[in-house]
This record gives structure tokens, C-alpha cells and sequence, in this order.
């Protein structure tokens, strides 16, 4: 790896920093609006010209608010909390191609800041390691709501982690590399998986909702039962680096749907193009798709009321991971007769 | 897949790894330094609907929890073992699939026996 | 930076998130350490190029086992109160567990220096990436993996058991 290189990847890894940053902030705001608009409300409309400027007076409202740990609670762990969350939702977008290679400066840039061979276990990896920040905030805050917000949060996080596994190996049957880059590329121009796998996409896409705490798999922090759940006793930007972690994880994981089952970066058409017009078409018609995602995931959260906790285990453990499992043997049965093994 | 994947592919994502620290810490520090504290007896008591909080919330939780972590463990396990056959699933043919199908037959009388035995029950 | 410095240097790191597990008093800040601890061993794997093998350690050891320990932590009473206090006897078979474990260590090591010069080598660039991983498992090691399934089934059978007579503790 060379200087120039390794000046190309920093530049790439601190715009996505900062565009998932951006993202995030204004998701708060975009769905606050489309609360506001369902509800038929008007919404935050304050800051600047129909409240574009929200994001930004939120934010600083939460670094000068007082910053409040209870006696009881174990500081330091009450601490990393957050921490965790946020550092686990920043680093999963590290594995997913943005677009085609742009050409700048006479060098062929990748729009991925790391190809690996396992990409998306990478993926699940860090989800899996995601769980320790509500986990931890929730215990340490001594808090009996907090811990109850905390353990229900763990269990369905790690219950639906194994229907999501199961159902994202039939993509990887049909493409035969785990990496996210070669996933994109097999699903050229419309060859998207999404009409090969239907049923995988939807378990995957409520698996997702479930990773993401999201309505209508919101139990950890039903505020009608457990006050605020795992941060109730947070306050200050420690409450917002979960906030903060849950919107960027919202974002990334819209991507990760997008790459595996609607084809990434790729559109209909895109042969027509090449070059640097290619690579900013592509750039736009993933956002797109990542935007028609986040849109439903909010929508869908103020639309369905949520699960009790006994119907989410039960839609966990005995309805998604059996259907993954034959769904994936039924792929690789239907493959086998189509290339004539049996 | 073009060229053999080395270690020097993870580098762009310790660069990553290093802006997110980065970030996580700076917030936490700044948000200390720069926030009031204000302390007395009453305030730094847990908030618990304004109640008063008996005991803490250092208590035994259900057993079905941690029954839940020890029947992940191992489904994860099992789940992980499907990866390295769904990369070769083109090149091991019918003798991958049959070795697979046992596979997951042994997965699903595992499966059945905690669901007869009523681990997956949440409800009373 | 040569190979043999970063070695050198994750081999600390490691070792000193290590001895912070067993230092740390308090037993959910040592499952922490223990999952920093992992995090570094999965970057040696990287550095050998056995890629799946590091995302399976973080996945399994970092991410469901150590889930696991936290979830029987928390079901554990830890007040302060409830601690259980060391005798002199359970003192004495932890020195000797320890030891018999250290002496174990010892020798391996000393393995390791004869043969390896301090430092694995890795015969073919490839070999621990999840393609050749996978041709090995259905092929040469099919049997092996086949029967890995049947001690799962024990496994769950065990946790059954297990939970079904703790349950009669709590109720």
C-alpha cells in the first residue's frame, strides 16, 4: 500500500464519517417531519427556514445539558456505554461500495474503503458486537427499568441475529463470495437478487428492523412500560451518542439491504455510461435506494403498534429461523435441478 | 475475485477503526468538560417513575433469558459452519448439498427437541 | 513497518488486555477486557491471513459467548454483600489449578521457540481464507463436521436440563 493510496483511503474514510454524521442528523429531523406529516401535525418549524436547521440546535442543546450520572450507578461502565454503540455504528459502512470507481487525479479511486474477502461477516460481526453498548448502559445504570430495557434489547438483538445469518446465505449461495463488492457486481444493470430471493429479503429486512430497536420491534425502550428503557438514566450527548448510533446504524443497514438484495449502486440502463458520469449515477441511484429505505422503516414505525415481548420470541425463534433455514435449502435444491446435479 | 486477499486489505478499515475512537472519545470528554454538574443526595438517586427505589437493580433476572444466550451460542455456531459451504455451493455440487441437508437435519431435530420441550416458551 | 513489530506490539496489547481480565475486580469489567482481548487476537488471524477465522472469533467468542458470561453475570446476585468469601481451601486448589496450567504453558512455549524461531509461519498465502476452509470441511473433514452436529443436539439437550432445574430454584 503507497502514500498515495493511503492518503485516498483517509480522505475516503473521513467524508463517510462525516456524511454519516450528516445523515444521521438529519434523519432525526426527516422523521420528525414525517411523524408530523402522518399525524397531520406541522412539526419542528423554528430553526430556520421550515426547520432546517433542527439537527444543529438539537445537538448543541445536548452538549450543553447537564451531564448526569447517578450515584448508584457503575461510572465507568455508565461511560463506555454509549461509547460502544456509537463506535460499532460508525464502522460497519467500512465494507460497502458506494459506486463504480471514480477517476480522479488520473487514479482509479474504489468508493469502498476496505474489500475484504468476508465482508459481509464483517458485517454481522460487529452487530453482534453492538449488543455490549445497550447491554452495558443498561446494567450500569443501576437502574431497574434501564436493566429490563437492557435485557430485553440483548435477547431479541441476538434472537434475530440468527434468522438474519441464515437468511443472508442464500445471496451468498447465488454469488459465491462474501464479500459485499462481488455481491454488487453479480447483480449487473436489474439481475438484482431481490427477484430471486423475495422471502430472504423479507426476513431480512424484519431481522434488520429488529437489530435496529426500531417500532415495531421497539421493546428496549417502550416508553410506556420501561420510562426510556436501557437510557433512561442518560442524559446529555451520552444519550445522544445512542440516539446518534441508532440513526447511523438506520442508515447503514438501509445500505446493506440495498447491496444485497437491490443491487447496490447498480441501475437499469447503467451500460449507457461510463467513466466518472457512471460513477456519479451510481453514487445517486444507491442514495436513492438507501433514502426508499429509511423512508419505510419510519414509516412503517408510525404506522404498526408494537410486539408484546412473548409474540417477538415466538416470531424470532419459531417462525423466521425455520422459514430461513428451508428457504435456503429450497434455493439450494432448486439450483442443483437447474444445473443438472440431480 | 481478481487477487488473493491479503491482510494488507484491512488497513483502510484500521484507518476507519481510528477515526471512529476518535470521535466516540472526543464526544465523551468534550460532553464532560463542557456540560454543569450540579450534585446533592436527592438528585443522583435513580429516576423511578419519582418513587423511591427499594433495593437495586442488582437482582436475578428469568432463567428463559439466559436460555435464550445458550441456545444462540450454539445456533450461531451451527449457523457460522453454513458459510464456508454457501462460498463453494457451485463447486461442491450434489455431495456438498446431501452433506449440508444431513447437516441441517441434525440442526432441525435439535431445533424441534427445544421447541417440544418448551425452551422457546415465553408465556406461562 | 515490518511484520515482526506489529506482531510484537498486538502481543502486548493482547497481553495486557489479558492480564486487565484477571486483574479487574469487578467481573463485568473483566468480560470487557475479555472481548478487548479477543478483538486483538482476531487482528493476529489477520495478520496470518486466516480471515474467517478471525471474524469467527469475533462473532462466536466476542460476540455470543461473551453475551452469554454477561447474561449469567447478571443473573448472578452481585451485590456487594453476596460476595463469597475466600477460604483458605479454595485458595489452595486455585494455586494448584494455576500452576498445573502455567507448568502446561511452559511447556508449549518452549515448543514453540525449538521449532518455530518465536513466530508462525504461514505455508500457502491463501489457506485461511473461507473458499479453501470450505473444500477441506466437505471434503477431507466431512465426517468430523457431521459429527459436530450431533454434539450440538447434546449440547442443547444439556441446556434444557440445565434450565429446567434452575427453574425450580427461582420459582
Amino acid at each position: 500500500m503507497d502514500t498515495a493510496m493511503l492518503i485516498e483511503k483517509s480522505a475516503l474514510v473521513l467524508l463517510l464519517f462525516l456524511i454519516s454524521l450528516g445523515v444521521a442528523a438529519y434523519q432525526t429531523y426527516f422523521e420528525r417531519k414525517l411523524a408530523a406529516w402522518i399525524q397531520d401535525r406541522v412539526g419542528p418549524d423554528r430553526a430556520g427556514p421550515f426547520g432546517i436547521l433542527q439537527p444543529i440546535a438539537d445537538g448543541t442543546k445536548m452538549f450543553l445539558k447537564e451531564d448526569f450520572i447517578p450515584a448508584k450507578a457503575d461510572k465507568w461502565l455508565f461511560i463506555i456505554g454509549p461509547g460502544i454503540s456509537m463506535f460499532t455504528a460508525l464502522i460497519t459502512s467500512s465494507v460497502i461500495p458506494w459506486g463504480t470507481n471514480l477517476n480522479l487525479f488520473g487514479r482509479d479511486i474504489s468508493l469502498q474503503v476496505a474489500d475484504f474477502n468476508i465482508g459481509i461477516l464483517f458485517v454481522f460481526g460487529v452487530v453482534s458486537i453492538g449488543v455490549y453498548g445497550i447491554m452495558i448502559g443498561g446494567w450500569a445504570s443501576n437502574n431497574k427499568y434501564s436493566l429490563y430495557g437492557a435485557i430485553r434489547a440483548s435477547s431479541q438483538m441476538i434472537s434475530y441475529e440468527l434468522a438474519m445469518g441464515i437468511s443472508a446465505i442464500t445471496i451468498v449461495m447465488l454469488t459465491g463470495s462474501l464479500s459485499l463488492n462481488d455481491i454488487v457486481q453479480s447483480q449487473h444493470g436489474m439481475n438484482w437478487n431481490i427477484f430471486y430471493q423475495p422471502l430472504a429479503f423479507f426476513i431480512f429486512f424484519i431481522t434488520s428492523l429488529a437489530e435496529l430497536n426500531r417500532a415495531p420491534f421497539d421493546l428496549p425502550e417502550c416508553e410506556s412500560e420501561l420510562i426510556g428503557g436501557y437510557h433512561t438514566e442518560y442524559s446529555s450527548m451520552k444519550l445522544g451518542l445512542y440516539l446518534f448510533s441508532e440513526y447511523t446504524s438506520m442508515f447503514v443497514s438501509s445500505a446493506i439491504m440495498a447491496v444485497l438484495f437491490f443491487g447496490g449502486y447498480n441501475f437499469p440502463g447503467m451500460d449507457a455510461f461510463s467513466g466518472n458520469t457512471l460513477a456519479i449515477l451510481s453514487i445517486a441511484a444507491f442514495a436513492l435506494k438507501i433514502f426508499l429505505f429509511i423512508f419505510v422503516i419510519m414509516w412503517i414505525r408510525w404506522t404498526i403498534p408494537r410486539f408484546r415481548f412473548d409474540q417477538l420470541m415466538h416470531l424470532g425463534w419459531k417462525v423466521l429461523i425455520p422459514v430461513a433455514i428451508v428457504n435456503m435449502l429450497i434455493t439450494g435444491l432448486v439450483v442443483a435441478w437447474n444445473q443438472g446435479w440431480m | 475475485m481478481q487477487e488473493i486477499s491479503t491482510s494488507a486489505n484491512y488497513i483502510p478499515l484500521l484507518l476507519q477503526i481510528v477515526v471512529a475512537a476518535a470521535f466516540v472519545i472526543f464526544t465523551l470528554v468534550v460532553t464532560h468538560k463542557l456540560t454543569p454538574r450540579i450534585n446533592s443526595d436527592r438528585k443522583d438517586e435513580n429516576f423511578e417513575c419519582g418513587i423511591e427505589a427499594e433495593g437495586n437493580a442488582r437482582f436475578p433476572v428469568s432463567v428463559r433469558y439466559f436460555m435464550t444466550a445458550i441456545l444462540f451460542v450454539l445456533f450461531d455456531v451451527e449457523v457460522i459452519f453454513f458459510y464456508p459451504y454457501a462460498v463453494n455451493f457451485y463447486e461442491l455440487k450434489m455431495e456438498g448439498l446431501l452433506a449440508l441437508i444431513m447437516f441441517v437435519g441434525f440442526f432441525l431435530v435439535g431445533f424441534l427437541y427445544i421447541r417440544l420441550k418448551g425452551a422457546l416458551e415465553w408465556e406461562k | 513497518m515490518s511484520l515482526q513489530m506489529i506482531s510484537v506490539i498486538l502481543g502486548s496489547l493482547t497481553i495486557a488486555s489479558g492480564l486487565m481480565v484477571v486483574l479487574s475486580k469487578h467481573p463485568i469489567r473483566s468480560v470487557i477486557y475479555l472481548v478487548i482481548t479477543f478483538f486483538f487476537i482476531s487482528a493476529m488471524y489477520i495478520l496470518m491471513n486466516a480471515q474467517f477465522l478471525a471474524i469467527v472469533n469475533m462473532i462466536v467468542y466476542a460476540g455470543a459467548i461473551m453475551v452469554l458470561f454477561l447474561f449469567v453475570l447478571m443473573l448472578l446476585n452481585l451485590n456487594k454483600e453476596m460476595e463469597p468469601e475466600t477460604t483458605r481451601m479454595s485458595l489452595f486448589t486455585a494455586v494448584i489449578a494455576g500452576g498445573t496450567l502455567f507448568l502446561v504453558m511452559i511447556t508449549a512455549l518452549r515448543d514453540t521457540f525449538q521449532y518455530g524461531k518465536g513466530y508462525v509461519q504461514v505455508p500457502v498465502q491463501d489457506a485461511g481464507l473461507v473458499e479453501q476452509l470450505g473444500k477441506l470441511l466437505f471434503s477431507k473433514y466431512l465426517v468430523p463436521f457431521e459429527i459436530s452436529s450431533i454434539l450440538f443436539i447434546a449440547a442443547m439437550v444439556g441446556a434444557v436440563l440445565l434450565a429446567k432445574r434452575e427453574k425450580q430454584i427461582i420459582d
